[in-house]
């Protein structure tokens, strides 16, 4: 039987006015999948998410949580979301947000819950703190914890680590990594490149509303040559792959060359974006 | 139900806690303090009965004249109360990022509506009801006046100020918070003009002034209960006294029936049920 996806987006468009902010997107994102959700800013990732989660009503096209319409009350039982811009009242304690969000998502997990997910963003012990004190990673990590409320199929973070400093970015890739575990489908909107190449078993990019590439960031990411530290200095072969390696080497060692060091070297997920997103305005 | 109670505890909570009940009484308590002074001051300034050209109960016009004031300012605070609470309560809060992380839980937008209403209105009834009968314990401390009725002028006050409550939501989700909060005294500035309309309509007998003001007050019900609720305020009032307190500060007294009640109730259900229309429809 087949598992349903996280999330499954079919021809989704959403006008405003005569601009497209969406245009026929299809996206999945399956349980235990993490997504990452690249483009430059206005390509449509937020429109995307703010569908997904029913902030935004789609003009045309349809999206489905957990197999139930999103923005119905079945699809927003199962979704965990986390704004871009958010914020929570400056007056609550931690406690007192997590305590709303558990009783409108209808969670009976109490204080046991309240607690494991403080700890789990790195605010153990801050429940009785209030958000006007939090500086603004702490508010990001209770946003976080937020979103966890109720167990939900499907996470949505936007821009989720922004104001984070290492350690917390390390803590929110630790989690992602946790929730793939326990089988949750995340869709990551992030520009920071570097952690969704990290964590992020799929990326797909968006320009001006249309996805133009997708697929694991190590199929994206272009293979970039072989270098060679030779007595004679560092000698670059773009178009070698890592299989010539062993007759590169024989080679230079029998043309009485001595080698030092041999590194493959691979393209990133940032030349593949600008690929992407750049190469299509040229 | 039990959403929009959680949401309407939330908004209380904040109302606690970012002291608005706190400044509101401190100033309401400053009000009722000057309104004490001046009621005491006035009744002690009065001439025994019959003293004049024509014989008025001064102490009934006195007592009339006070508690009719003390009503509207109890109105107009309670107004600005509601206000307050609510005219950023859609957009406001969607601007600032509040509302997005409680829409997408799964409580209806009606639902976070209902709530913000019934929060609102628990704190804004109960405070223009606290006010009006303060200011009647202080009138009847400094002149012995009692007036023809407590209930339907306290009543009054409050699903008056429940319609603003809604109409403010209304406008929450129309309209940013700024335009919001001018629209909504606007609004309340028609309803006083209406009820100086009909007064000026009734000393001048001019019917199509009085028709237009009744017109209005209904359609601006907080009006047409406000002017109810003067008119069994001094209703027992006789002679040239009952003349007198009868055309009232802001507007005159006028016994505009008992289908304002349903009407009023009706008229917020309505309003909020426009309001969940266009919060619905809204993307945030």
């Amino acid at each position: 039987m087949p598992v349903t996806a996280a999330l499954s987006a079919r021809g989704l468009s959403k006008r405003y006015g005569s601009t497209a902010a969406l245009a026929f997107v299809d996206l999945e994102v399956g349980a235990g999948e993490l997504v990452g959700l690249l483009g430059p800013n206005g390509a449509g990732k937020s429109t995307l998410v703010k569908i997904a989660c029913g902030l935004v009503r789609p003009s045309a096209g349809e999206a489905r949580v957990a197999g139930a319409p999103a923005g119905s009350r079945a699809a927003r039982a199962s979704t965990g979301y986390l704004a871009e811009l958010f914020r929570f009242p400056g007056w609550a304690r931690a406690e007192e947000v997590l305590a709303l969000h558990q009783r409108l998502a209808r969670s009976d997990g109490g204080a046991a819950e309240r607690e494991a997910l403080l700890a789990r963003v790195g605010l153990g012990g801050e429940g009785g703190r209030q958000v006007e004190t939090m500086s603004k990673g702490m508010q990001q990590r209770l946003g976080i914890a937020q979103a966890l409320v109720g167990e939900p199929r499907l996470v949505l973070l936007d821009e989720p680590t922004s104001a984070l400093d290492p350690g917390g970015r390390r803590t929110v890739r630790e989690l992602l990594v946790g929730l793939r575990e326990e089988g949750v489908g995340v869709l990551l909107n992030s520009h920071l490149l570097s952690e969704i190449e990290l964590v992020c078993d799929r990326v797909v990019i968006i320009d001006r509303g249309r996805v133009v590439t997708e697929g694991p960031p190590r199929d994206l990411t272009a293979p970039g040559g072989v270098e060679v530290e030779t007595s004679e200095g560092v000698r670059r072969l773009p178009e070698a792959r890592r299989e010539d390696v062993p007759g590169i080497v024989r080679e230079l060692v029998a043309g009485g060359a001595e080698v030092y060091g041999v590194r493959v070297v691979s393209g990133t997920l940032e030349d593949a974006y600008l690929d992407a997103v750049v190469g299509r305005d040229e | 139900m039990s959403d929009a109670l959680a949401i309407a505890a939330h908004s209380l909570r904040e109302a606690v806690r970012r002291r608005v009940l706190l400044v509101v009484a401190l100033l309401t308590a400053a009000f009722l303090g000057l309104y004490a002074l001046a009621a005491f001051e006035a009744f002690d300034s009065l001439e025994p009965a019959g003293g004049g050209f024509v014989p008025i109960d001064e102490r009934a016009l006195a007592g009339g004249t006070l508690l009719g004031l003390a009503m509207f300012v109890a109105l107009f605070l309670g107004v600005v109360l509601a206000v307050f609470l609510t005219l950023g309560a859609v957009r406001g809060d969607a601007e600032r990022g509040l509302l997005q992380p409680l829409v997408v839980r799964p409580v209806g937008r009606t639902t976070l509506l209902i709530g913000r209403l019934l929060a609102a209105s628990a704190v804004c009834a109960p405070y223009v009801v606290t006010v009006f009968l303060a200011a009647t314990l202080i009138t009847h401390a400094a002149g012995d006046f009692t007036p023809g009725s407590l209930v339907v002028p306290a009543a009054g006050l409050a699903l008056g100020v429940v319609t603003v409550v809604a109409i403010s939501l209304l406008g929450s989700a129309l309209l940013g918070t700024t335009a919001n909060g001018i629209a909504i005294f606007m609004v309340f500035a028609t309803g006083l003009a209406a009820g100086l309309l009909g007064q000026i309509g009734d000393a001048l007998d001019v019917d199509s002034l009085t028709t237009a003001s009744s017109v209005i007050s209904w359609i601006v019900p907080f009006e047409a209960l406000y002017l109810n609720g003067l008119h069994a305020l001094t209703a027992d009032i006789d002679g040239a006294a009952g003349v007198i307190v009868r055309l009232g500060p802001f507007g005159g007294a006028s016994d505009v029936g008992a289908g304002i009640w349903p009407w009023a109730v009706a008229w917020s259900a309505a309003v909020l049920a426009l309001a969940a229309l266009a919060f619905r429809r809204r993307d945030l």
